[in-house]
């Protein structure tokens, strides 16, 4: 397994700008824990009495990401990844749930703040326009996020050049551009260059190559497994794109509903997956075989929405092998076969009273 | 082979244009195919090649700043020439239509059932009841569980996956003989693509329509097509059965396209992209239109557009060095 947590060397600084940040709990402290978070929105039922909705959008999850791991996070659009990311760099407020960052639990007293979280956690989205301001140049849009922590106007202009350089774009060509003058392509790495400009520890990418033509999605890709070398970076990379998350990620972690149905080294995972709802997206991926086709769906259905989801395991109404018992009682992440693997299925679980659960070892 | 009678769709040296006050670029660069009864082909390639364009010109659906050259004949009728209030004739009995998007041709305030059934009132000149029977059927055929309850659905209550089959159960309303599709899964998730994926398959061989599938995605070429057609700044620069393309591509840009194209079992590895990006059709260089990001490029790609050249009885490449 390729698990780069053996030392944690700081990389040097872009331009010494930036503090450097200092590793706090060293190599075998996780560089970030996620411990039963919680997001639901209230929903207005409009003029109908009855009891108050709510979308589960995340429902309590917990998860680890070590330093300088990928955390590949796969799953169907609604099952609440985009919150789980959102819950993280704290965009939003957890209903509840805690998030410590090497060791620092994070919007508690003596704990980090917001502005501390935020040096060390940055955030790439999808839509390259919508997060960029139309009417700043590019070099003024990053040089803006470091001034708002405190760095004097022409220290954050040449850490934002550098920033620039960085990601494959000329400074001299392209800092005095707007974000309409770029192509998509071009957009994504300004974003890239934003985040990075802090020099953050851990960057989550939420389906931030999804929208891109796949010769540029290809060009991206490579640059954020080299920025990732090059700056001691960790990941937390967010996909509906199974492939590339197989490809840029050591760990993956399979959300359904608002809840973490598997996670695990991604060989394992891709290739042993033990959830029947992983079984089910990994045989849904599209051959490249026009020989290979595929003849039945792997699942049917759609998934459904998370408003009060259903009792027990959220997945029973398009799983293949549900029994009475997935109706009655909630699954819980536990181990599978191998090890790091964890899984939450009756069937995969031992003395569970599914049919199909292994045999209770002595 | 000889061609005893005329293909249901041929399209030779098609052309499309936007002119206006402050625009004039070719966006369709000279397309010419032909599609048989019973055969599906995919456009593929990546977003502003001209696809949607091309898809959209069969059917004489575009703006009025769009000038179109060339011929297109369907089913006889010559779609080009086409009067205006002529149209009725091609759209909805010969040749429909399914979008990425639902809702681009989905009524909102109107429910799935009078869609549909308002459509076959319409083209077939049957009563309503008549209609709403064969609304019923549709549902069905597009494998829509309680079909008759979801009749007097309206869209917005229905999940993108049902969705997406009502669409497609109104683009068959009039029994089309040509069925369009531009990129018709791609809004989905992976379990709900391959379903719809499935079901136009099997609507295609069940209904005998020829069918074009317009996508930026190998996975879904290779799950419907029967023929490519690999597409670049607004020209075919290879087409071929998808075997031959997927097994044997030619074109630089093909191979440059699968070497980016991230799929299992290469995790870790560098991806082989191709540099750059598409050309500004406004401004398309004198040559082929793929040489500045060619690693192939000799000075005789700048000369001229090169022709498509056969290199089997099917398989053509529009490229000097392909050979
Ligand atoms: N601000 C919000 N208010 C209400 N519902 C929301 C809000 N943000 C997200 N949701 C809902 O939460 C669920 C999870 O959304 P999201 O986290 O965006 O999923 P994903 O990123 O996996 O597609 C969806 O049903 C979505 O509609
Ligand atoms: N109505 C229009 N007016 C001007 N340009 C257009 C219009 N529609 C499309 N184009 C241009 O034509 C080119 C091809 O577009 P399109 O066929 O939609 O590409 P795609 O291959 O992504 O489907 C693009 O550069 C697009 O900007
Ligand atoms: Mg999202
Ligand atoms: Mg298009």
């Amino acid at each position: 397994m390729s698990q780069a947590v053996t030392k944690a060397p700081r990389p040097q600084t872009l331009t010494g700008a930036m503090p450097p940040l200092e590793d706090r709990g060293g190599p075998s402290q996780p560089m970030l824990i996620a411990q039963g978070l919680k997001k639901h929105f209230p929903i207005n039922a409009g003029f109908l009495a009855g009891p108050p909705l709510s979308v589960k959008a995340v429902d309590g999850i917990s998860f680890e990401v070590a330093k300088g791991e990928t955390l590949g996070v796969v799953g169907e659009s609604g099952c609440g990844k985009s919150t789980a990311a959102r819950l993280l760099i704290r965009l939003i407020e957890p209903d509840e749930g805690t998030v410590i960052l090497d060791g620092d639990p994070v919007g508690v007293t003596r704990g980090l703040t917001l502005r501390e979280l935020r040096r060390r956690l940055q955030m790439v989205f999808q839509d390259s326009y919508a997060s960029l301001n139309p009417r700043l140049t590019i070099e003024d849009t990053i040089a803006f996020g470091l001034k708002a922590n405190g760095i004097a106007t022409s220290a954050a202009v040449k850490q934002a050049r550098r920033s620039l350089d960085l990601v494959g774009l000329s400074p001299d060509m392209f800092a005095q551009r707007y974000p309409h003058e770029l192509s998509g392509g071009q957009r994504q790495r300004v974003n890239i260059a934003r985040a990075l400009a802090l020099e953050p520890r851990v960057v989550i990418l939420d389906e931030s190559v999804s929208a891109l033509d796949k010769s540029v999605e290809a060009q991206v890709l490579n640059l954020l497994q080299d920025l990732k070398a090059q700056l001691n970076l960790t990941y937390i990379f967010i996909s509906h794109d199974l492939n590339v998350v197989q490809h840029v990620s050591d760990r993956v972690l399979v959300m359904y509903l608002g809840k973490v149905v598997e996670v695990g080294p991604v060989e394992e995972l891709y290739s042993r997956p033990q959830h029947p709802y992983t079984v089910g997206l990994l045989s849904s991926r599209l051959s490249m075989s026009p020989r290979r086709r595929i003849v039945t769906p792997p699942l049917t259905g759609d998934p459904p929405n998370p408003i009060n989801p259903l009792s027990g395991c959220r997945f029973r109404t398009r799983c293949p092998i549900a029994e009475d018992l997935c109706g009655a009682r909630e699954p819980v992440l536990g181990p599978a076969a191998a090890a790091h693997h964890q899984v939450a299925c009756h069937a995969r679980t031992a003395g569970s009273g599914h049919s199909q659960a292994p045999a209770v070892s002595a | 082979m000889v061609e005893t009678q005329t293909p249901l769709v041929a399209v030779e040296d098609l052309t499309v244009r936007f002119v206006s006050r402050d625009l004039d670029i070719s966006v369709v660069n000279g397309v010419s195919f032909t599609l048989a009864a019973g055969e599906a082909m995919c456009i593929l390639g990546e977003s502003g090649s001209g696809k949607s364009v091309t898809l959209r010109a069969l059917m004489r659906l575009l703006p009025p700043a769009a000038r179109i050259g060339g011929k297109i004949s369907i089913g006889g009728l010559d779609v080009t020439t086409l009067a205006d209030n002529d149209l009725r004739r091609l759209r909805g009995g010969l040749v429909s239509m399914i979008f990425q998007e639902p809702m681009t041709a989905l009524d909102p305030v109107f429910t799935i059932g009078t869609q549909i059934a308002e459509s076959v009132v319409f083209h077939d000149g049957v009563s309503y009841a008549a209609g709403r029977k064969r609304a019923l059927e549709l549902l069905e055929l597009v494998q829509i569980p309680s079909a008759p309850r979801r009749l007097d659905a309206y869209p917005h209550e229905l999940s993108g996956g049902l969705r997406q089959r009502a669409m497609i159960a109104m683009a068959l309303a009039c029994r089309p003989r040509v069925l369009l599709a531009d990129e018709p899964t791609t809004a989905l998730d992976a379990t709900v693509q391959i379903q719809i994926l499935l079901l136009l398959r099997e609507l295609q061989r069940d209904l005998g329509m020829a069918t074009i599938i317009v996508t930026h995605d190998l996975g879904v070429a290779c799950e419907v097509a029967d023929k490519m057609a690999v597409m670049y700044a607004g020209r075919f620069v290879e087409t071929g059965s998808s075997i031959d393309v997927m097994e044997t591509p030619r074109h630089p840009y093909t191979r440059g396209l699968f070497q980016s194209t991230v799929h299992g079992g290469m995790r870790g590895a560098p991806l082989d992209p191709i540099p750059g990006s598409p050309p500004d059709l406004a401004d398309l260089p004198p040559g082929c239109a793929f040489a500045p990001r060619c690693k192939l490029k000799q000075p005789i790609c700048e000369a001229g557009v090169p022709e498509l050249v056969a290199s089997t009885v099917d398989h053509l490449t529009r490229c000097v060095m392909a050979g």
